[in-house]
């Protein structure tokens, strides 16, 4: 049994006589009697940390590992470098708290304002945050920070990833604001039916670019329609297809948000992930989160701290912006360690090399009789392919080891990227092809 | 130190990936990124340097005594990194196949089955990814639970004035009004002014239980029954869960759902702010108004974020929990109540406990006669700790204690750590009697001096300038 307690049993009874007292029992005297459990939980007895190990290593040999993973949907199998993985294992990132003590703490504070930063470039805009939980929060908190009383309405595209829709929608029943969902038409956001939606109490309008379908968004036109009718507009992004796409700052989006976990956070079931949050410079005290901010210490020299605290809970309580408090502080180190690693021709590259193989695998596969792709727009890594015997085809890409596309409305939703060698690819289409023959 | 990108010099990389073996395509007119895309440029080797560099900024609970009230800084057993890095569970897709992801659908099981156990609750959810957000997602049961029977008019969260300041900023996230209630001297609820808070308009109460100033509220059955009877429900905020845990059930002392900390109770690595888990069980009646994925199919009411949570938390919170087991969780939990009252014995000596006798797993101590008599602050204390090589304790909470320094040691530490601790305190309060100044400019060993934080929030400079 491992109980990571220093001291011995005896030790523990020569304090409890230092204090007086006789049994730790005495620590609970103000717990009623009837709640208080002298009998052990009903819980496994404790192992050593062998048995433990061997038991978990045997759990994840029960989940399959494929040697191609071919499906996105939200959580994306980019490559990590190897010194993305282990820099953030380093014990003092790993175990500190949140860097209240900024004399103690300039490291995890500079790695944040590093990030912050890397943030802004990417998405062009002027502010960024120190990160929220993941992509579907960091939507909920960026149309949250856009309500206002006299427009109560927020509009998301139906092309937005469900769970960030469920998500918008939890986080606006909660404080009870009206969501309507824009209509979908080829696999992209309906334009003429979010004209139609802009009424004047409309605060924001939420779409994602590229969308859940892999399709690249009119984004010009759908921000323009919003601003034009007093809205602000919300763009969720995926940060590799920042380096190569115009970003929300050039197009005038006024808070862009996104699932950070390409940049170099493993797929992992579903998480740790991160939210990425930035804003222009007007809205910057309606960020929710933690910011950090430079400043200059005691003697003069560069220093960092949590600041522009007065939005937090911890000070204004009911009338903060958000209840944020624990981020995903070390996340944003690795993104951002991430983004120092692939470096702009890095990053770049890895977009132009998700989208190529995309489109490889799409031509390739939209080859074979009876596959199409029912979405006519451009896309970025993503694209649904309509094609039958769609059940046999995963189950046979499965046999060999490939986590095919996921099955939407429409047909499979696939995602390529940098990972994919050619030779997969082809592989792939080669097993598809023998399914549909 | 230089920002990374005071570091960067054009041309320097890391060689990542191979050249592509496809054709290239480009994106539609248009549609191209137009400005300079400004991240750094280093090698390999520079990366490296500069995050040793950061790292050696930075204190965590491995560097030493880490007393940060509230947040259960016990050390991270490094086994649970071993377990979060094997590739069986960081390569896993959250929508692959149900037959392909078993591993993981087992971990969250058990996991959800001992904490439920260990909580008292009968249902579990891993999607919060943080306490706050575990509140949300708790407080969001018992807005789903009223609405559910067509209680429409129950719009009051009510609030004892202790709490942390996340419980009002999540009642209002709800869009329920707060009611903020004063504590009794004795620190805790004050059950005159609850009855009076209490009405048909009460949606529920969150509570901590310990509580912020580490007492256990005597009248805790009293205190949820009066809730229940006025028709509300009762929400437990886990923060301070390592108190009881083993011992005393959240579920037992009547709570309808709570959270709890993976981060703090079952020594997940903070991460210098995250990410955390914030686990949140209910009881059975609640079970329906859980959150779940849209995408993942669970048929869920309400969602609070992707996938199933921060899995991989998750997973070090049952690598932790399987190692206690039923002897070592009890075991942990009572050797934090004795750390936290042997440190309060010793303190006593040194400055005032804001509520002298027994407490659980934290004390808070009130310095206000000592700044009358020296003019020295909390706050100069705290940096003053800091010279000694200790990370200072959370301040100035809970706001009903002025000057407050919150200590909690966890059960983590030995005797000589906690009596060397005392003696730091010691010789800090000397310090603040004999030259009071050098404590206002405290620290002077640490690798800034006291920062502008006035100035920082006055001319927000938030990101690199280029």
């Amino acid at each position: 049994m491992g109980n990571f307690l220093p001291s011995t049993p005896e030790e523990r009874q020569e304090m409890l006589g230092a204090l007086g007292l006789k049994s730790v029992r005495e620590f609970f005297r103000d717990v009623p009697e009837e709640v208080y459990r002298e009998e052990p939980l009903n819980l496994p007895a404790g192992k050593s940390e062998l048995e433990v190990a061997r038991y978990l290593k045997a759990l994840s040999e029960e989940n399959k590992q494929y040697h191609l993973i071919l499906r996105g949907a939200g959580a994306y199998d980019h490559y990590i470098p190897s010194i993305v993985k282990y820099i953030p294992a380093k014990e003092e990132f790993l175990t500190a708290y949140t860097p209240y003590q900024a004399e103690i703490s300039q490291g995890i504070l500079q790695s944040i304002f590093e990030y912050q930063t890397m943030i802004c470039e990417l998405t062009g805009m002027d502010v960024s945050n120190a990160s929220v939980y993941d992509g579907a929060t960091a939507a909920a908190e960026g149309v949250s920070m856009c309500r206002s009383r006299k427009r109560t309405v927020t509009l998301v595209s139906g092309a937005a990833h469900p769970d960030v829709i469920a998500t918008i929608r939890t986080y606006l029943y909660g404080v009870g604001t009206e969501l309507k969902i824009v209509p979908v038409r080829d696999g992209k956001t309906d334009l003429e039916a979010l004209k139609a939606m802009l009424t004047p109490d409309v605060s924001s309008v939420y779409f994602a670019q590229p969308n859940f379908f892999g399709q690249l968004e009119d984004s010009e036109a759908l921000i323009a329609a919003a601003h034009e009718a007093g809205a602000m507009v919300v763009m969720g992004c995926n940060p590799i297809s920042l380096a190569v796409l115009k970003t929300p700052g050039e197009l005038g989006a006024d808070v862009a948000v996104g699932e950070g976990q390409p940049l170099g956070m493993p797929l992992a079931y579903g998480g740790p992930y991160l939210g990425f949050m930035a804003t222009t410079k007007k809205n910057m005290r309606s960020l929710p989160g933690r910011i950090v901010g430079e400043t200059r210490d005691a003697n003069g020299n560069r220093a960092f701290v949590l600041s522009l605290q007065a939005r937090e809970q911890h000070i204004r309580r009911e009338k903060a912006s958000s209840n944020i408090c624990s981020n995903e502080a070390l996340c944003a180190l690795t993104a951002g360690l991430y983004l120092a690693t692939m470096g702009p021709e890095g990053l770049k590259e890895a977009a132009r090399q998700c989208m190529a193989k995309a489109h490889y695998l799409a031509a390739e596969l939209s080859r074979l009789p009876g596959v199409s792709l029912p979405n006519p727009g451009p896309f970025f890594h993503e694209f649904v392919t309509a094609l039958p015997k769609q059940d046999e085809v995963l189950k046979k890409l499965d046999e060999a080891g490939i986590l095919g596309g996921l099955p939407v409305e429409g047909g499979l939703l696939w995602c390529v990227t940098e990972k994919a060698s050619k030779a997969d690819l082809d592989k792939t289409v080669a097993i598809v092809k023998e399914v549909l023959a | 130190m230089k920002l990374i990108f005071e570091k960067s010099r054009k041309g320097h990389s890391v060689s990542v990936l191979p050249p592509l073996d496809v054709e290239t395509v480009s994106l539609p007119a248009g549609m191209d990124r137009e400005s300079a895309l400004r991240l750094p440029e280093l090698s390999e080797t520079e990366i490296s340097r500069h995050y040793k560099e950061l790292v050696d900024q930075v204190y965590g609970v491995n560097n030493g005594f880490y007393p940060l009230g509230s947040c259960t800084m016990k050390y991270n057993p490094r086994i649970d990194e071993e377990m979060a890095s094997l590739p069986g569970f960081t390569g896993i897709h959250p929508l692959a196949p149900a037959e392909a992801t078993a591993g993981c659908r087992k971990v969250l099981k058990e996991a959800a089955e001992l904490l439920g156990e260990i909580s008292g609750m009968d249902a579990m959810t891993f999607q919060p990814a943080a306490g706050a957000h575990g509140e949300f997602t708790g407080v969001m049961l018992i807005k789903q639970y009223h609405a559910s029977r067509g209680d429409v008019n129950r719009t009051k969260i009510i609030v004892p004035d202790s709490a942390h300041g996340t419980n009002p900023a999540t009642a209002a996230m709800c869009g329920f009004d707060v009611v903020n209630i004063a504590s009794a001297p004795n620190g805790c609820v004050d059950l005159e002014a609850l009855k009076a808070a209490l009405g048909d308009d009460t949606a529920g109460l969150m509570l901590t239980n310990p509580n912020t100033v580490g007492l256990f509220d005597p009248n805790i059955l009293e205190i949820t029954r009066l809730v229940h009877e006025a028709g509300g429900l009762c929400y437990y905020d886990g923060a301070n869960l390592n108190a009881v845990m083993g011992r005393v059930r959240p579920g037992d002392m009547g709570f309808d759902c709570v959270h709890m900390n993976l981060h703090k109770t079952f020594a997940t690595p903070h991460g210098g702010g995250g990410p955390g888990a914030g686990a949140v069980g209910c009881k059975a009646f609640l079970k329906g108004f859980l959150p779940g994925s849209a995408l993942m199919g669970d048929g869920a009411p309400i969602q609070v974020r992707s996938f199933a949570g921060n899995f991989l938390v998750v997973l070090r919170a049952l690598a932790y929990i399987l190692m206690l087991g039923r002897e070592g969780i009890p075991e942990a939990c009572e050797t934090a109540l004795l750390n936290a009252n042997y440190l309060q014995m010793k303190m006593r000596e040194i400055f005032t406990p804001a509520f002298d006798r027994l407490c659980m797993h934290e004390f808070v101590l009130d310095l206000s006669d000592y700044k009358k008599e020296t003019g020295v602050s909390a706050l100069d204390v705290a940096k003053g700790l800091i010279d000694f090589g200790i990370h200072p304790p959370t301040m100035y909470f809970p706001l009903i204690v002025h000057e407050a320094l919150m200590l909690e040691p966890t059960e983590t530490e030995d005797r000589e750590t906690l009596d060397r601790v005392a003696e730091i305190f010691a010789a800090v309060k000397q310090q603040g009697i004999d030259d009071p100044e050098s404590l206002h400019t405290a620290p002077h060993k640490a690798p800034i001096g006291r920062p502008d934080e006035v100035g920082a929030a006055r001319n927000p400079i938030v990101r690199a300038e280029l």
